[in-house]
């Protein structure tokens, strides 16, 4: 039942027109701004939805929020921090940098080296075992060649 | 009575899984052929049973017998024939159904096909796919079974989520299936030959084309998906990094690992334990992946059918399967001895170079989509994590992986001189930097972006331009001898150039259709016209018509190049009275090197303005005609390999 | 050096406790940023228009639940009768902030189905809800004597989540 309520509440409209020609400002140097931070922030009531993408009726009055702000001179950031202080980082399509994220954003590269030195590692030792491993003897090479063709 | 013919089925299915298991299993451990044989036939009695259930459930739906809730539910009777059809999987109960099939078609072509597969390790792979088809039975008739009725059946269904009645949707399913469920038969390979303790080049050899066959069926499942979403959801984007999205990324990067790196165990025999972690990588990650839309712990615009039961049942499979597999992995995989020692410059220091970053890759997009389950868990703090994360992390992983597939393929086994192979080459990057600099010239590049990605672009495709070049030996041997080479290339080595290209021609599309996209958003009055990247477009206007379940609201625009006309567009908007929803649909006039995309939006008053969002998208068609190249390849390796045998010198060509 | 064949399985045997946690949490319960912060600034104007509405200075001085709502809105009919029961316990006031309606079909809503609100401001343009951090309604709040939010709930309101969450709460702070 609770599932069903929130269902409710949370109506998704998912084919979304998103942003109108109507709200859109005169400036284009200025709406360009304000489309970059739609796409930076997510819709609330869509899920996995940029405001710049979605249809519903929050991300709308969002998106003309945003443009009145940064027609009042706000800096994009100004604006973000805005919208953020309302409802929270977890707006932010690109989630800051802090110490709850730090593991989020320095994950992929603490992969991606300690995968390199396992690597490196790994590629060392098989150096070493080709430099320690003997050529095969004449019988060795016919007993592989054996076995190859039994394979096939 | 069919749909309790169905359930029965289902019912029945499940011993047959159960027996397929526990024969499988035993004769694997006793190395016993005999009990080992048994399982053929039982693999093939699960097919039948779940065939007859299937196809049980896709009567119901056919007839729409609203007696079946899943029919109730998820269908109507003034559906068209082939939705009625697709909705067999359009909805949660329906599409497990499909899950469990296509694993016992997988059990059945193991039978079919792999008859000269060595009996106990026939029977071990057998009996790993039984158990999985066991645990997924359970799965359906406890908290999901498709056949429940309901009494009294309703005078028709409740519809179909409309944004599903598509083409390019209806069989998205079925190709992702067919890919996620082909990794659990190289998994269940990967866990017969840990059993057996035997992970050698013939293993290799025997697991490689089911490898191939899941890869190719998730590339195109994947492609569909990317598809559907670029024409139907109306903004031209291809890919949004939803957790839905990166689920089925997720086996594909391990998958692709995977790919690379069983040729190197076949070849070599080195990477034995990599190899089956990669296997049992991919197929956990297309379980996780299940799991993740199945049970509602992440919040998406897929997950429909959540609900905490099913999702502690799937979780309880996950955890025996995969924690299983990898206790075997750990208790036995420190026994595989490896072989073959190499040098870091060699085909498999490449091969292993893009482990590397295609493992990451996946880590990344895995790291960023559970990241805010992991956060809201340790802490309760709630983040997103979205497309700028992805981006950011995941594009410049990818970047260098191109450039390592331009010269990969050129390194000799074991022991390589980088220096010929970069001498050879930097004709590609030269030509390269031309085509990416004419492309760039072309259209509106100014990114250094753009031209970056073009360049990898290019420069992947000549280097594999290059290498079926040096193969043939065109120009220096008669045009004669090098025709009789094309014949006679390896269809592993035709299907990696054509998948190889494939990519490049992805990637292209990708960056152009990201880079250099053209919009215009605005509010149009019939016959008003606008200029978009060099096509003049006329609206018409809009009229209503009637579609066999919906009512729509069809526009038509006349584009002109140059002052004659090319085309007709009419984007519409359906509404579907059952279902009470409304769809946009687009309207793409293609080149075949770029899209001009049309979609309308409503009409703030009754005689006033429509919206209209109009695209220019370069090269976007490239991204699918890539990702079916790139399927193709895999289907041209596999084909190949059933003919006949390839020479041996060009097995060990010195290119 | 066998420990490293380990490595996969203990990685997955947190995913799977993280997986375990995570069934039963809620994804689409957000935290507001702006609990124990002072209710936002803003002003609205009541059924008539007039100036008698909702302003930030109304919550000083005792407990209050808000509850944004709508005669749009299916789910308020939900949570009505609790609010209704609320109002005659008159343990706490009520405010109500009519959210993107029309002021004379909120008025024709409540004359039906009675009126629990001690004061309402009627947000046409939802620009005061965006104050509130409010992302649909219903959505309750609960503010302190001194003007400081202390809860609140997205969501139909009820009886479990008032016994729940906020009348704990309420104890807490209305002396």
């Amino acid at each position: 039942m609770k599932g069903f309520i929130v269902a409710l509440f949370l109506v998704l409209v998912w084919p979304a027109f998103a942003i109108g020609p109507d709200e859109m400002l005169e400036d284009p140097a200025l709406e360009a701004r304000a489309r970059e931070i739609g796409k930076e922030l997510r819709c609330l009531v869509c899920q996995n939805q940029s405001i710049d993408d979605s249809d519903a009726e929050l991300a709308r009055d969002l998106r003309v929020l945003i443009r009145e702000r940064l027609k009042r001179g706000d800096t994009n950031a100004e604006a973000i921090a805005f919208v953020v202080a309302r409802y929270g980082d977890y707006v932010l399509l690109r989630p800051p940098v802090k110490p709850s994220t730090y593991l989020l954003w320095l994950g992929p590269l603490l992969i991606l080296l300690a995968g390199g030195f396992g690597l490196g590692l790994y590629l060392r030792r098989r150096k070493q075992a080709a430099l320690e491993v003997q050529a095969l003897s004449p019988e060795e090479e016919r007993r592989i060649q054996n076995i190859l063709d039994r394979h096939r | 009575m069919i749909p309790e013919i169905g359930h029965y089925a289902l019912v029945l299915a499940l011993f047959a899984a159960g027996t397929q298991a526990i024969l499988g299993l035993f004769g694997t451990a006793r190395k016993d052929a005999y009990w080992a044989l048994a399982t053929g036939p039982t693999a093939s009695t699960l097919f039948l049973f779940l065939a007859i259930a299937f196809l049980a459930l896709t009567h119901a739906f056919v007839v729409s017998d609203f007696s079946v809730w899943t029919v109730a539910n998820y269908s109507h009777s003034a559906k068209p024939l082939l939705y009625k059809l697709t909705g067999v999987w359009g909805n949660h109960e329906g599409s497990m159904l499909l899950w469990v099939f296509i694993l016992a078609i997988y059990g059945q072509a193991i039978v079919s096909f792999g008859k000269k597969l060595p009996p106990v390790l026939r029977a071990g792979a057998l009996g790993v796919l039984g158990l999985l088809a066991a645990g997924f039975l359970l799965f359906i008739l406890f908290t999901s079974n498709p056949f429940l009725r309901l009494d009294p059946a309703p005078q028709d269904g409740r519809g179909f989520n409309p944004l599903l009645q598509d083409p390019g949707l209806a069989f998205h399913p079925p190709f992702l299936y067919l890919g996620y469920v082909g990794f659990a038969a190289a998994f269940a390979f990967a866990i017969a030959g840990l059993l057996e303790g035997k992970i050698d080049g013939a293993w290799a050899r025997r697991v490689r084309p089911w490898v191939l066959v899941a890869w190719s069926f998730l590339t195109i499942g994947i492609g569909l998906g990317s598809w559907w979403a670029y024409y139907e959801l109306g903004w031209g984007g291809f890919w949004f990094w939803d957790p839905v999205e990166n689920a089925s990324l997720l086996p594909w990067l391990a998958g692709t690992a995977l790919l690379h790196s069983i040729g190197v165990v076949e070849k070599r025999g080195a990477l034995k334990s990599w190899v089956v972690l990669l296997a049992i990588l991919a197929f956990s990650l297309s379980l996780i992946g299940t799991f993740l839309v199945r049970s509602g712990v992440l919040v998406s615009v897929h997950a429909f059918a959540t609900d905490p039961a099913r999702g502690v049942f799937i979780l309880g499979l996950l955890a025996v399967a995969i924690g299983g597999s990898l206790a075997l992995f750990a208790w036995r995989a420190p026994k595989l001895k490896a072989e073959g020692s190499f040098a870091p410059i060699s085909r498999e220091g490449g091969l292993l170079l893009n482990n590397l970053l295609l493992v990451t890759a996946a880590a990344s997009v895995f790291l960023g989509t559970l990241y805010p389950l992991l956060l809201d868990t340790l802490s309760g703090e709630k983040v997103s994590v979205g497309p700028p994360f992805f981006n950011a992390t995941v594009l410049p992983l990818l970047m260098p992986l191109l450039l390592a597939m331009g010269i990969g393929p050129f390194l000799p086994w074991k022991k390589a001189d980088a220096m010929p192979v970069l001498r050879r080459l930097w004709i590609a990057g030269i030509v390269a930097l031309a085509a990416a600099g004419a492309a760039a010239a072309l259209g509106s590049g100014k990114s250094p972006l753009a031209l970056l990605g073009l360049w990898l672009a290019a420069w992947l495709f000549a280097g594999t331009f290059f290498l079926v070049l040096e193969r043939l030996r065109l120009f220096r041997l008669p045009w004669k001898e090098s025709f009789r080479r094309l014949r006679g290339l390896p269809a592993d080595f035709l299907g990696m150039a054509i998948a190889h290209g494939g990519i490049a021609v992805l990637a292209a599309g990708v960056t152009a259709a990201t880079l250099w996209q053209t919009e215009k958003i605005l509010a149009m009055t019939p016959g008003e016209s606008v200029t978009i990247a060099g096509y003049d477009l006329r609206f018409e206007g809009v009229e209503l018509v009637a579609g066999p379940n919906y009512e729509a609201e069809r526009a038509t625009f006349h584009a002109e190049k140059n002052g004659k006309p090319v085309a007709t567009l009419t984007p519409e908007r359906r509404y579907y009275p059952i279902e009470r929803q409304w769809t946009t649909e687009a309207a793409i006039y293609t080149t075949g090197f770029a899209d001009l995309y049309t979609v309308i939006g409503e009409q703030a008053r009754a005689d006033g303005p429509r919206t209209v969002r109009l695209y220019h998208n370069p090269l976007a068609p490239w991204i699918w005609i890539g990702a079916l190249l790139a399927a193709l390849g895999g289907g041209v390796s596999l084909v190949g390999r059933g003919r006949g045998r390839r020479p041996p010198k060009a097995a060990r060509g010195k290119a | 050096m066998r420990a490293k064949f380990f490595l996969p399985l203990v990685l997955f045997a947190g995913l799977v406790a993280v997986f375990l946690f995570g069934l039963r949490l809620d994804p689409s319960r957000v935290p507001s940023p702006l609990l124990d912060r002072p209710v936002p600034a803003f002003a609205l104007p009541d059924l008539e228009g007039g100036e008698d509405g909702l302003k930030t200075a109304d919550f000083l001085g005792g407990p209050t639940l808000v509850n944004f709502f709508a005669s749009w809105c299916l789910p308020c009919l939900v949570e009505h009768p609790l609010l209704l029961r609320l109002g005659h316990e008159g343990r706490v006031r009520i405010f109500g902030v009519a959210y993107k309606d029309k002021p004379e079909d909120t008025a024709r809503w409540l004359a039906e189905r009675g009126n629990p609100y001690d004061r309402i401001g009627v947000d046409r343009t939802g620009r005061a809800a965006i104050e509130w951090g409010v992302y649909g309604v219903p959505e309750s709040y609960l503010v302190d004597g001194e003007g400081r939010i202390r809860w609140k709930h997205v969501g139909v309101l009820t009886p479990e989540v008032w016994e729940e969450d906020f009348l704990p709460r309420l104890e807490g702070v209305g002396k």
